[in-house]
């Protein structure tokens, strides 16, 4: 009883603001804003690239995960504290920094643009690598977290059988850590979902390209407050719709 | 404590001084405490400077500002924000505020221009928009909601320029920060920027182009209905309008209006 | 390899902190050898060590005549990683993979070796049927009783053909009833496995039903070896004596007497000379009030420490000269008025002790 006073608070506190969005919403011009073409870009685009980042992150994230839980090696609580730092970083410095690495002039991308002529920045994968910069902390942290609660005595078991060592991480680990990789998943999609600043610092600003839905919200307010209330709609009802069904299907025991 | 300079602006102002209660135990009317500034975040160096200036004029006055993109500022203050003067970096979002009955009367208090920021040298050879039409040619522009990126699309429809940037950036210094950082090849900003960057040496150079002139920028400037110091407002407002001021606002590229 | 040759020879050390395991293991083909000892003793160990998820420090293991681990001994160590050794585990809680029905756990293995899906799900479908499961092919392991995930997981190890089967306390977690039942099921795979078999238990009972051989282990190191018969006739230190639930005493025989280290002595019919062992059942010791007259042999003054229900009778533990535990009928001990403290009279036939060789 004690509880429920302070978690009603926080419950207020979290969806006040989301009833602030609904009231002042223009339900009645609703329609032909959803159908304008730009809107549809952007959502189209926020998903297509939010979800590439997730793959990404999964790709990249859970092996990284997977030597920070399962491999002793010097300065691991170095590494373990820098792989969360785009957590703290401000992502509009993300996005700098990201700048100075993959930019035209870029410690990698001068090289990647003077061999293949391929540069990331104003680019729909300029988009990607920064939603998957900031988003990747939130897999690693929970597929770690996931692989360290898991029994190895499994892999062991799986060794046994004749499993080698990839064999193990594929057919016995991953589905074991499963609901962890889902819980971290769902966290990065969401996350790159509604990233903004380390997006237009890298990635810029071009409808169709670069222009997702938190950057699309962010001009129209500039312009539009009606716009901009219902583009954020929009950017919520998907990301509720989706984490709600990932959620329950991807968590649930196996 | 007042200066005779600070003073005579003020006794000009002190029979306009209306109503508005004092938020900083200073009398009606008088000028003094502290005085609340929201201006557009272009004018956040020049602004410092003189906020600097008008203390020392007047040691019994203390200037805050609040520098923000205007558009922000101006839905900040029609949410009842305790702002004493808002200048804006262009009519429309005075308009908003104004619309909203929270302003009369804005003044235009300096002017500003577009320019072709390049890097440092001009690599590519720059004379005019024309040049930016060169489709190897990266350029970054402000996006068309904000003044800035209005501006650009005036001055290129002037030029009758066809223009695809790579990026419609979300403002002036973000603009500007894809030029420096070496991204882009050329960005449309304002002349005070690269007036700033030069004075950081941030590697750049601006190139005039006769179209600005379409697309002149007006700074605005009013005295909120509701500030809490008017006095105050009302006496930083006319020192905006000195010789001294305006010393300040030129030397970083501004026009005068 | 000549026929002789046992297929498993091993000398397992390792060590782990002060505890050091040093067990030499040859197991013949068709063979089930029994470790078996007091927890802590490092059997799991020794079984870990087989199936290479645990390096020697010493020693080696040969199977088939194969190195798997031999450390040292050669410039270059000899290690087979666990997944190559051509041995399957029985894991003492099973670990069942959660996440695959019954059948692809028993498929597992084939499937890691090589063997295309269609062919590894016929195989997993006949070891099921084999251990009586095959209408549990498609159950999640959650859905399977204790019982039946032990026959999974047998089922499991043998799907890969082992040369070698090692069990790690296969039946520890089954309640008593389900054990029994289990415990005939698997002696009955035990004894069609062709391989060698390595049993590693706690219950003298897994160890004498299911095993051709018992090797006791304790602390790292063999204590006695034998058949179940002789192990369970003439046990050697006072872990085994109390498993097989005999008075056990050490001193020195010349022929049919045993001098113990307190200065008592018994006598047996057996007649040897040397360092020896004297061992007699609980059920051996006659109680009386007072001291008996007539043929027994070995008779002493005792006091009653204790008595507990032991079965169908009580057990008396004696404290005296000779510490011994003796069972009375609950008539006979009703008769006797036992209760903790009394003085009596125990007595042993020569011909139920059992004096041999230390």
């Amino acid at each position: 009883m004690v509880l429920l006073v302070p978690a009603l608070l926080g419950l207020a506190f979290l969806t006040l603001p989301l009833a602030g969005l609904v009231i002042r919403a223009p339900w009645g011009t609703m329609p032909q804003r959803l159908a304008e073409p730009e809107v549809l870009d952007a959502l189209r685009l926020s998903v297509v690239t939010a979800t590439a980042a997730t793959g990404l992150c999964l790709l990249l994230g859970i092996p990284l995960a997977w030597l920070l839980a399962r491999v002793d090696f010097r300065g691991k609580g170095l590494v373990r504290a820098l792989v969360t730092v785009p957590l703290v970083l401000p992502p509009v410095v993300g996005g700098v920094a990201l700048l100075l690495v993959f930019g035209r002039n870029g410690l990698v991308g001068a090289p990647l643009h003077e061999a293949f002529g391929v540069s990331l920045p104003f680019t729909t994968a300029g988009v990607v690598a920064a939603m998957a910069f900031v988003a990747m902390p939130f897999l690693v942290v929970s597929v770690e977290g996931a692989l360290r609660g898991a029994d190895v005595r499994y892999e062991e078991a799986a060794a046994t059988l004749g499993a080698g060592r990839w064999s193990v991480f594929i057919h016995v680990t991953i589905p074991l850590v499963a609901p962890g990789i889902a819980a971290g998943a769902v966290l990065c999609w969401a996350r790159a979902l509604g990233e903004f600043g380390a997006t237009i610092t890298f990635a810029g600003n071009f409808p169709g390209r670069t222009q997702t839905m938190p950057l699309a919200v962010y001009l129209a307010l500039e312009t539009d407050l009606e716009a901009a209330i219902v583009l954020s709609l929009i950017l919520l009802a998907v990301s509720v719709t989706v984490l709600a069904c990932l959620r329950d299907r991807w968590t649930a025991t196996p | 404590m007042r200066t005779i300079a600070a003073g005579t602006a003020a006794a000009a102002l002190l029979a306009l001084s209306a109503c508005g209660s004092s938020a900083d135990g200073t009398e009606d009317g008088e000028v003094g405490g502290t005085v609340t500034v929201f201006a557009a975040a272009s004018l956040t160096e020049t602004f410092t400077e003189i906020g600097e200036d008008f203390e020392e004029a007047d040691p019994g006055v203390e200037v805050e500002f609040s520098f923000a993109g205007s558009s922000s500022l101006a839905a900040q203050i029609n949410q009842g924000a305790p702002a004493d003067v808002f200048a804006s970096a262009n009519p429309a979002n005075m308009d908003k505020v104004v619309e909203a009955g929270n302003a009369e009367d804005p003044e235009t208090f300096a002017r500003n221009q577009l320019v072709i920021a390049v890097p440092e040298g001009n690599p590519d050879g720059v004379t005019g928009l024309a040049d930016l039409a060169d489709p190897a040619l990266k350029v970054a522009l402000c996006a068309e909601e904000v003044p800035c990126g209005a501006a650009a699309q005036t001055a290129l429809d002037a030029a009758g320029v066809a223009l695809t940037p790579v990026t419609y950036e979300t403002d002036v210094k973000a603009t500007l920060a894809k030029l420096t950082l070496g991204e882009v090849d050329a960005a449309l900003v304002y002349r005070t920027d690269v007036a700033a960057a030069i004075a950081s040496d941030g590697g750049v150079e601006g190139v005039e182009f006769p179209e600005s002139a379409e697309a002149v920028n007006d700074y605005v400037l009013a005295v909120v209905n509701d500030a809490p110091n008017r006095a105050t407002a009302e006496a930083f407002a006319a020192y905006l309008r000195s010789d001294a001021a305006l010393a300040v606002l030129t030397a970083a590229g501004f026009q005068a209006p | 390899m000549k026929p002789a040759d046992p297929i498993l020879d091993a000398r397992l050390v390792a060590e782990r902190g002060d505890f050091r395991l040093d067990l030499p293991l040859r197991v013949d083909a068709g063979e089930t050898v029994a470790l078996l000892g007091p927890n802590g003793a490092g059997k799991t160990t020794a079984l870990r060590s087989l199936a290479g998820l645990h390096g020697l420090s010493e020693g080696h293991a040969t199977l088939a005549g194969r190195d798997l681990d031999r450390p040292a001994e050669r410039r270059e160590r000899v290690w087979v990683a666990p997944e190559r050794r051509g041995i399957g585990v029985v894991f003492q809680d099973y670990l069942l993979f959660p996440h695959l029905t019954a059948l692809d756990n028993v498929a597992f293995g084939p499937r890691r070796r090589g063997v295309g899906r269609a062919r590894a799900r016929q195989v997993a479908a006949d070891w099921l049927a084999r251990v009586g499961l095959a209408d549990f092919a498609f159950r999640k392991p959650r859905e399977l009783s204790g019982g039946q995930a032990q026959r999974v997981a047998l089922a499991r190890a043998l799907a890969v053909e082992p040369t070698l089967l090692l069990l790690d306390e296969p039946l520890a977690a089954l309640d008593a009833r389900t054990r029994l039942d289990t415990r005939a099921e698997l002696h009955r795979h035990l004894e069609r496995h062709d391989g060698a078999a390595v049993l590693v238990t706690h219950d003298p009972v897994d160890a004498l039903v299911l095993a051709d051989r018992l090797i006791v282990v304790e602390d790292g190191a063999v204590v006695q070896e034998g058949d179940a018969e002789t192990v369970t006739a003439r046990p050697r230190t006072d872990y085994v004596a109390r498993l097989v639930g005999l008075n056990l005493y050490r001193g020195r025989a010349e022929g049919h007497s045993v001098r113990l280290d307190d200065g008592t002595v018994l006598t047996a019919d057996d007649a040897i000379d040397g360092d020896a062992f004297a061992a007699f059942a609980p059920s051996a010791v006659a109680l009386h009030a007072d001291r008996p007259e007539g043929s027994p042999r070995n008779v002493w003054e005792a006091t009653v420490a204790g008595v507990h229900r032991h079965g169908d009778n009580l057990r008396v533990q004696l404290d005296g000269p000779l510490r011994a535990a003796a069972d009375v009928t609950p008539g006979a001990a009703a008769q006797l008025g036992l209760v903790s403290g009394m003085r009596v009279w125990a007595a042993v036939k020569a011909a139920e002790i059992r004096a041999y060789p230390a």
